[in-house]
């Protein structure tokens, strides 16, 4: 009886909740997004052809550049004010993952510079290093094992 | 130069479509920014381990390395490459290709940390 | 069985101090509050010992409005969001007043309005001060994000107040607001995990406690003036008259919620203010400053509190929900 009527009651409050402007939300995405990654590729081209850089050392270098980007903004309070503005299209970019490192570690500050700033650096960047390594491993194991035939 | 444009222009689109669709994520299921990232880099991976994320690069350079499928993409990569040299080369390859952004991401996120305070924000 | 009790001596709310942040006091009920920060810091270091700061100061102008001292206080009842309810404690310290820390998350206000109440309807108590805030940035890092993540807030999401209240419970005879009756509340869980949809969570709370108060009291809503629920913003707002309209009782006239009046409602808090600081800002500064001037001389108060913790929501419980209702009416003993 309390669960029908709960589910009732549910379904009454998505039915009324607001829903994102899904439009809205999809073009800001989209041109901020894009837009970070048109920099991205200004960058490798200003690398590649000012400083002759190419393969690993020009991708390497880019993303340290955007990275650098990424947390000087989040530094200076605007990442935020982007996220709040783009949603996934500045949460995505690398300039995303930059920000979920240094947002913790400054909030944390005021813990500490070990136990605060150090250890809470990794709170939401910290999953993309564990998936991201031991999913690196997983397909180099099989692509090795594969290999041996 | 059309070339130069060109490659903008597609960097532009891709990196652009691949947010979008993280934000059609996020409108539909209310997922948290963590696991966007986690679920977009674990598809790079995948992506690469079949080899078809390499065409995407080729095709929109930052466009797609940019987003931290890029990220998964590089991992994945490093992976198969070190994989030709053995086991240890598995083991390593993924991280030793990431070694740049990780580093990047502690030490510019130690400085920034250090320097900068959290502000209250006002809406 | 009944959830209300009813106070003979009626208990006198005799003075009260607010102090809100920037954003607050350029709210809709900003001219109304105590004093208004231009800085949430309050030249403090952290955010935490602003939050404790500002509690200290509206319990310390409190007493002073009463024109009392604090020697005269015999009890001190308050409560806050913060992990083991430091700010209170902690601003407790500065004061050598007894303690009782409370903790019912936003309805904290109501909670403690209540045990003084008692208190000093019992006649074991002659002066007791119940204050409790809240900080946006604190309970944006305890409850959500660090607070330069570029995360997207739903559009159901509320706002934290930054902000005090202290009130000042007293025997005193005299023309004075009086709490004349409270209801305690259940907790009440009809299964929202959303966290950012506070609201949702707590109108069924909000709606037991105002029907149960109804019921033992024996009176119609149209018998206040106001209606005043703590934080359900404006989406709860909306899910408590749907479960009022459901029960047959018609509060449509006589509602109104403190974190839907706190803010403009142009600004980007889409629903309106929560935390514990939005029904303690706005009771003890616009509704006590309208019943001294006689504009209302009947509130039900029905601060309402989502009890949830992080660990619990990231274990995937659901929402458990309180509210109090007390009851204030002006009148002279």
């Amino acid at each position: 009886m309390q669960k029908a009527y709960n589910s009732k009651y549910l379904e009454y409050v998505s039915k009324i909740s607001p829903k994102t402007n899904e439009k809205r939300s999809l073009l800001r995405a989209f041109f901020v997004g894009g837009t970070i990654c048109l920099i991205g590729q200004f960058i490798r081209f200003f690398l590649e052809f000012t400083f002759g850089l190419y393969g690993d050392v020009l991708s390497g270098t880019t993303s340290v550049i955007l990275i650098f980007i990424g947390s000087l903004l989040t530094g200076l309070g605007v990442y935020d004010r982007i996220g709040k503005f783009a949603g996934g299209g500045s949460i995505v970019p690398i300039t995303g993952f930059a920000n979920s490192v240094v947002s913790p570690a400054m909030e944390f500050k005021t813990e500490g510079f070990i136990y605060g700033l150090a250890a809470k650096m990794f709170v939401i960047a910290g999953p993309i290093l564990v998936f991201g390594i031991l999913g690196s491993v997983s397909v180099g194991i099989i692509y090795y094992i594969v290999g041996l035939f | 130069m059309t070339d130069v444009l060109l490659m903008f222009l597609k960097a532009f689109l891709v990196g652009g479509g691949i947010c979008t669709v993280a934000q059609i994520l996020i409108n539909y299921t209310k997922i948290t920014s963590g696991k966007i990232l986690v679920y977009f880099l674990l598809a790079g991976i995948f992506l690469q381990s079949i080899g078809v994320y390499q065409y995407l690069v080729d095709f929109a350079g930052a466009g797609a390395t940019v987003p931290i499928s890029g990220f998964g993409y590089l991992l994945a990569e490093g992976a198969i490459k070190g994989a030709e040299n053995g086991l240890f080369g598995a083991f390593t390859g993924g991280l030793i290709a990431a070694s740049a952004g990780v580093t990047a991401a502690i030490v510019f996120g130690y400085l920034n940390a250090l320097i900068f305070k959290a502000k209250s924000k006002k809406n | 069985m009944k959830s209300t009790v009813f106070f003979k001596n009626m208990p006198a709310i005799i003075a009260t101090s607010t102090i809100c942040g920037p954003k607050e006091g350029q709210g809709n009920l900003g001219e109304y509050i105590e004093t208004r920060l231009q800085d949430d810091t309050f030249g403090e270091k952290t955010y935490e010992k602003a939050e404790r700061k500002m509690l200290s100061h509206v319990i310390n102008k409190s007493v002073q409005n009463a024109n009392l001292r604090l020697c005269d206080v015999d009890c001190l009842i308050s409560g806050d969001l913060l992990n083991q309810i430091i700010s209170s404690s902690f601003s407790a310290r500065e004061f050598d007043i007894p303690y009782l820390g409370v903790y019912n998350a936003c309805s904290t206000m109501s909670e403690a309005l209540a045990i003084s109440a008692v208190l000093v309807d019992g006649g074991y108590m002659s002066t007791t001060v119940s204050a409790t805030g809240s900080h946006f940035s604190t309970a944006e890092r305890q409850y959500r994000y660090p607070l330069e993540l570029g995360s997207v807030r739903p559009p159901q999401a509320q706002w934290t107040v930054t902000g005090a209240g202290s009130a000042v419970i007293s025997s005193k005879s005299g023309f004075y607001p009086r709490i004349t009756s409270a209801t305690i509340g259940k907790v009440t869980d009809f299964g929202v995990t959303d966290v950012n949809n506070m609201g949702a969570a707590m109108a069924p709370a909000a709606f037991r406690s105002i029907y149960n108060h109804l019921k033992d009291t024996n009176r119609k809503p149209s018998y206040y003036d106001l209606i005043l629920t703590g934080d359900l913003g404006a989406l709860g707002s909306r899910l408590l008259k749907h479960l009022a309209k459901e029960k047959g009782v018609d509060i449509d006239n006589n509602h109104v919620d403190c974190g839907e009046m706190i803010y403009n409602i142009d600004e980007e808090e889409y629903q309106g203010g929560s935390g514990a600081g939005c029904s303690a800002v706005v009771f003890n500064s616009y509704i006590y400053t309208k019943m001294r001037q006689k504009k209302f001389n009947k509130v039900l108060f029905v601060a309402t509190g989502a009890l949830l913790s992080t660990v619990s929501s990231q274990q995937g419980e659901t929402i458990p929900a309180i509210a109090h209702a007390i009851s204030i009416e002006n009148g002279v003993v």
